[in-house]
């Protein structure tokens, strides 16, 4: 699935980023960055409600594929900045991790 | 081949943190190494900046790239880690509330660097620490 795809679905807004054509190939939940770093795989969308500039560093060292900021958490300018000079994609939505995952296993599955 | 790279890094300086292994990854990614080895390196870099970051007077991280070898120092200039063998837990952390609020302290940073390198060596003191790791490029 392409994030394009995921962007079909009106509950998820891009915020910034251009290569929509991503692939993503998983998902990975978490809100602790060495955590995130360790076991995420390349390609994951991220799911977190951190907003800091520190989570472009982290998608853009191990190579998600995108980050979905949930619950529509408050993002910081400096880290949409970041993430336009990154390459970054970031989405958010209103949805928490556990019904992001929801919609991705059965609308897109 | 014998390239050098030193990077310094500030206490606190949370906009920048990152940026040093942001540069790392590009370089290494440039002269073709595998991806599995960059995300060890990286991921690795990325913790030993944080620790200076986080835990440091400030420091410099660097990072040394031969034919069949690379090694990567962090030094720092203090307080230096009380107890390094409670360091290397994972899960213990002395991270402060509101590190911890922006999703780092969660006590993995040494343990990932160990996890994800060749050889791990660790020394420190009032003064300052120093964690070299190393890979083997294969």
């Amino acid at each position: 699935m392409k994030v394009l795809h995921l962007l079909q679905d009106k509950s998820f807004q891009l915020v910034t980023g251009k290569d929509l054509d991503n692939e993503i190939n998983g998902i990975y939940s978490g809100d602790l960055l060495s955590w995130v770093m360790s076991h995420a795989k390349a390609q994951d969308a991220w799911c977190t409600v951190l907003t800091h500039v520190n989570i472009v560093a982290i998608a853009s060292l191990v190579q998600l594929s995108c980050i979905i900021i949930c619950e529509n958490a408050q993002i910081d300018v400096d880290t949409i900045e970041k993430a336009k000079q990154e390459n970054i994609i970031i989405i958010k939505t209103k949805l928490n991790s556990v019904e992001v995952m929801k919609k991705l296993m059965t609308t897109h599955a | 081949m014998n390239i050098k790279f030193e990077f310094d890094i500030y206490h606190d300086d949370y906009q920048r943190a990152g940026s040093a292994s942001s540069e790392i990854k590009k370089y290494l990614a440039q002269i073709g190494l595998s991806p599995k080895l960059i995300r060890k390196i990286v991921i690795s870099s990325y913790e030993a900046e944080m620790n200076v970051v986080i835990h440091s007077f400030g420091g410099k991280l660097k990072i040394e790239i031969e034919d069949n070898h690379i090694s990567l120092t962090s030094v720092d200039t203090g307080p230096g880690i009380e107890n390094i063998d409670l360091a290397l837990t994972e899960g213990y952390s002395t991270a402060s509330q509101k590190v911890r609020e922006m999703g780092f302290g969660a006590g993995m940073g040494l343990p990932n660097m160990k996890k994800n390198s060749d050889t791990f060596e660790i020394e420190s003191s009032p003064k300052g620490s120093i964690v070299k790791l190393s890979w083997v490029i294969v």
